[in-house]
Order: structure tokens, then sequence, then C-alpha cells
């Protein structure tokens, strides 16, 4: 932890990170307005820098909701959503990984040449075809988020069981008679956590950045319901006369990328010894 | 090298097996009714499930699939729901557009994103070094649907120095290569740094410096030629995100390419269209990657596949 602290380009990127995801657990307190309910009185308003009302600090959009409050309460969505898809590709490719790596044999053939069918698929077409039919309820996003992701892991953790059931430790621990799981669960898991966690990390912003993508395309949260993808999209209309709607949401995507991708590298020069200097 | 090829050519004509099946099955053990999407609001339900049996959607999943594979042997993957044409001609007739994009952004990622690499690599701890690392951090933390826009909004609305939408000639050409170039440029920037700082550590480079070579040629032909494999790989793999993010490039240039195609035929639940388009798009990316295989040899006489 402290060494994580010497690295100013991961303290930077936890430091927005945790900025965003507060403001985003806080949108109740913080946010002036309801983000949902039209107020045509006062439609596309400017921020507050440009000469807008002090009420509506970021403006308000093509149908008079504060941008400020759509933001936090969509940041809320997005966060959560890819939050959770990181966690079930992570807890399903670890899984797969390790029974692969552990079980070897027609398992592992099998699991291995899905994964490569899967990545030789552009994740989001991949994506977009199955919320078409699935549908756009959280559950299926989660769903669809974390099938693009559990490669990674199911490749990564494999190889480290590859690596690790050689290593004499768990030959020691097989001869002092621990059972096959205790060995897998106690001995090889903890040891493939690093990468697991570096992995996690560059994913939430790649999850982010798809889940937006669907939004943004009308295939992910659904309006009136917030979120910066459909934001976004929604502000492309308006970019002649209203250019801060389509700005403020891509901002604050781009933010929480960059602070996930900051934290990813500082975790990876931490973690993996052979790239520290 | 024959039996490596052999052995390669089956790997990938297994991949694209497995992914013809993947899609198939996703798109059909999903919910949602295609009949009712083609057929106009409040249409009966007899005319729905008419339509349903006039597309085979009613039959069991391995006739359907049967159908779909003979489709395949014909070579037309099946009728557009949509268009009431081959698929295949649908989604080729789109072909040219994405194909004309990717390239050029490419091209714009090799030579960008070598160039930057390769002066931050030289000028290592300099502002070159910084200016390059803070763009390619940046280039991959925008996303390119929102740099797409600001694209738009800076070139098109406000300057209006270029076109944003539509398809005639390269000025139309600029905007949406630089959006869908902008990530993998900042990788391949990175990735091009990294390995060349790792290069030029080695002895070899030494050597070449010692015996008088210029600085010119110990970068460019000693060190970066050692670089192009790792290179060469990504670059490759870059081809699936070009593809992927031709889907949103292409939506917001009202590019007529296949990711476009795609989205529209997804709102149309245009299943043999949809199809098509995955199935040509792995097959782009598995072709690509085994002529990237083929190539190592080239680049590194070293090595040679028995």
């Amino acid at each position: 932890m402290s060494r994580l602290l010497r690295h100013p380009m991961a303290v930077v990127g936890g430091l927005i990170l945790g900025a965003v995801i507060a403001a985003s657990a806080a949108a109740p307190l913080l946010a002036s307005s309801d983000p949902i309910k039209p107020s045509f009185g006062k439609r596309l308003q400017p921020p507050k820098v440009l000469g807008g009302a002090s009420q509506n600090v970021l403006g308000t959009d093509n149908l008079g909701r504060d941008i400020l409050a759509r933001l936090l309460y969509g940041g809320r969505v997005s966060l959560a959503l890819a939050a959770s898809a990181v966690v079930v590709a992570a807890s399903v490719g670890v899984a797969v990984g390790l029974a692969a790596g552990v079980l070897g044999g027609r398992l592992d053939g099998v699991v291995m040449r899905v994964a490569d069918v899967q990545l030789a698929f552009p994740v989001i077409m991949l994506a977009i075809a199955i919320v078409a039919v699935v549908g756009t309820s959280p559950g299926a996003l989660v769903s669809v988020l974390a099938l693009s992701g559990w490669v990674l892991y199911a490749r990564t953790v494999r190889a480290s069981v590859l690596t690790i059931r050689q290593l004499d430790y768990v030959e020691a621990a097989r001869t002092l008679g621990a059972s096959d799981l205790r060995v897998v669960l106690l001995h090889i898991l903890p040891n493939t956590l690093a990468p697991i966690l570096v992995i996690g990390s560059s994913q939430f912003a790649t999850m982010v950045l798809l889940e937006s993508g669907l939004s943004f395309l009308g295939l992910g949260v659904q309006p009136p319901q917030p979120s910066w993808g459909a934001m976004l999209a929604e502000g492309r209309d308006y970019l002649s006369n209203a250019w801060w709607l389509a700005t403020v949401p891509g901002m604050a995507i781009s933010l929480v990328v960059l602070g996930a991708n900051l934290l990813g590298d500082g975790l990876r020069d931490l973690l993996d010894p052979r790239l520290r200097q | 090298m024959r039996s490596f090829l052999l052995r390669r050519l089956g790997q990938s004509a297994t991949t694209l097996v497995g992914v013809s099946l993947l899609v198939f099955v996703i798109l059909r053990v999903i919910p949602g009714d295609p009949a009712k999407m083609l057929l106009p609001e409040g249409a009966p339900q007899s005319a729905i499930d008419a339509l349903n049996r006039e597309l085979g959607l009613r039959e069991p999943m391995w006739v359907q699939y049967g159908i779909f594979l003979r489709s395949v042997t014909r070579g037309d993957f099946g009728q557009s729901f949509q268009y009431r044409a081959p698929a295949l001609r649908v989604v080729v007739e789109r072909v040219p557009a994405t194909i004309q994009l990717a390239l050029a952004a490419m091209l714009l990622t090799v030579v960008f994103g070598v160039s930057i690499g390769v002066l931050a690599a030289v000028r290592r701890g300099t502002g070159y070094d910084y200016a390059g690392t803070v763009l390619a951090v940046l280039g991959q933390s925008l996303p390119n649907f929102w740099l797409g826009i600001m694209l738009i909004l800076l070139f098109g609305v406000t300057l209006r120095w270029l076109p944003t939408s539509g398809f005639q000639g390269w000025r139309y050409l600029v905007l949406p290569s630089v959006t869908l170039a902008a990530f993998p440029t900042a990788l391949v920037a990175r990735l091009t740094r990294s390995s060349l700082l790792e290069i030029l550590g080695q002895e070899y480079i030494r050597t070449g410096r010692a015996k008088g070579l210029g600085e010119r040629s110990v970068i460019l032909r000693h060190a970066l030629r050692n670089a192009a494999i790792p290179l060469l790989t990504v670059i490759g793999l870059q081809i699936g995100t070009l593809l992927g993010g031709a889907v949103i490039t292409e939506s917001i240039f009202a590019w007529p390419g296949m990711g476009k195609l795609v989205v529209d035929a997804i709102f149309f639940r245009d299943f043999p269209v949809v199809q098509t388009v995955l199935i040509l798009s792995a097959t782009i990316f598995v072709v690509i990657n085994l002529v990237i295989d083929l190539l190592y040899t080239v680049l590194d006489p070293r090595i040679r596949y028995g």
C-alpha cells in the first residue's frame, strides 16, 4: 500500500475514481432537482459559467432537466453496471480458469477453444447482437458485459495455475495430505490474485466504455433513466445551439476511464515484479 | 512450414465453425419476435405466425442451423428479412466503405503511433516523452463516440472545415478515421515506446553504435526492426477493435459501412444480416491474424515453423 502511494499516477487515478464514485453515491444529497421529471419552462439553459442560472450549475437539457442531477444519477447507473460486470466476469473467469488449469484434459481443451472463438469477435458487435435480443434490463446488460470480459481472467488464471502447480510448496502441501480442493483454494488461488486485480481495474475502464457505448447506440439503459451514454446521444442533436449537452457526460466518462486506466497501470507496475524498476 | 500452415488453417476453420454456431445459437435461443418487428404495428397474430413460418423461424433449432449451413454453401447466407435480398449481397455491398475507413484508420495508427512511440523512446525523459505519454493516456481514455462528436462540434459545426456525415470523397474520411484511430494509435505508441526502450538497452545496439553506425540507422534498422514482432501482433489484434469501433464511428458519421448496417439490422431483428456481418468480421479477423503469424518468419528469420 505504501508503495502504491509512492506511485503518483496511480494515486491520481485512484483519487479521480474515488471522487466520481463518491459523488455518484451521494447523488440524492448533491443533486438539487429531479433527474427524470421534465420542466419545459427552462429548456436548454447554459451552464452557470456561461451565464446560466445558479440553480442549474451545468445547465439543463432539451427537456429542462438539470444536467448535474442527471450526471450524478447517471453515474450511479453506469458505475454500478460496470462494477457488477467486472465482479461477475472475474468470478466466472477465475472459476473457469481454475477448473481448466487444475482438471486439464478435455474440459481444458473445450474451454480454451470457446475462449478463442470469443476472441475472434469484435466485443461490441457480440454485445449489441445479444442486447438486441435479450433486451436491456440491468441483469441482461451486466451479463452481456461480463460475457465479453471473462476470457481474460480464465486465460490468466489457467496460465498461473499451470505454473504454480509445478512449484515445490504445492507439492509439499500435497505430500502433507491436503485435498485437491484445499490446494486449489488455499495455495493456488491466492497466488493468482495479483494479476486478477490488475485486469479488474483496467477492465473497469473498458466496461464503462462498453456500457456507455451501448447506451449511446440506444441498446443500453433506456430513457428516461439517465445514463452517460444516452445523455451523450441526446446531446448530439443540439450541438449547434447547446453544445454542453454532449460535452459534459463525455467528460465524465473520460474522467472515469482515465482514473481506472491510471490506477490499473500503477497496480501493474507494482504487482508485476518483471516490470518493477 | 506446410504442416504448420495446415494446422493453423485447421484451427482457423474450427474457430469459424464455432463462431457460426455461437452466433446462431445466441440469435435464436433468446426471445424476440422478428416477424412482429417486420410487420406494421397492430398486425394480426395470424399474419405474424405466417411470416415466422415463411422465414423458417418455427422449425426446430437444428433444422434451422441446417438451413443456414445450406445457405452458406449456396453462397447467399440466407435472405435478409429487411431487404428481401441475399444477406451476403446486402453485407458485401457495405464492405468497401468499412474497409476504406479501417485502412485509413490503420494507416494513421501505424504512422502516428510508431512515430510518437519512437520519438518518446529516443528522447526519453524529455518534453517529447511526457507529451507523448499524455497523448497516449488521453487517446486510451476518450470514448470514441465522444471524440467523434467533439470533432464534429469543432470542425463541422464551429469551424465548418470538414463534412460530418456521408461518404463522397476523402474529405468525408478525415473525421471518422481520426475518431476510429485514436485508441489504437495510443496503444501502439505506448507499446512502441516500451519495446524500443527495452531493445535500446541490448548489447547489439551498443555494438552498432560502437562500430560507428549513425543514430538513425541504429534506431530504424536495428532497434525498430526488432520491435516489429510485438507491434505487429498488437496491430493484428487491433483489427478487431477497428471493426468493432466502426460500429459506433459509422453510426456517428452516417458512414454506410458494415457497422451501421449491423446496428440498423439489429433494430429490425434482421437475423441473417446480423449473423453474416458477425461471421464476416470474425473471418476477416482470423484471416488477418493468420497472415500476421506467417509474416513473423519474414520479419524474424530465427522463427521457423516446423
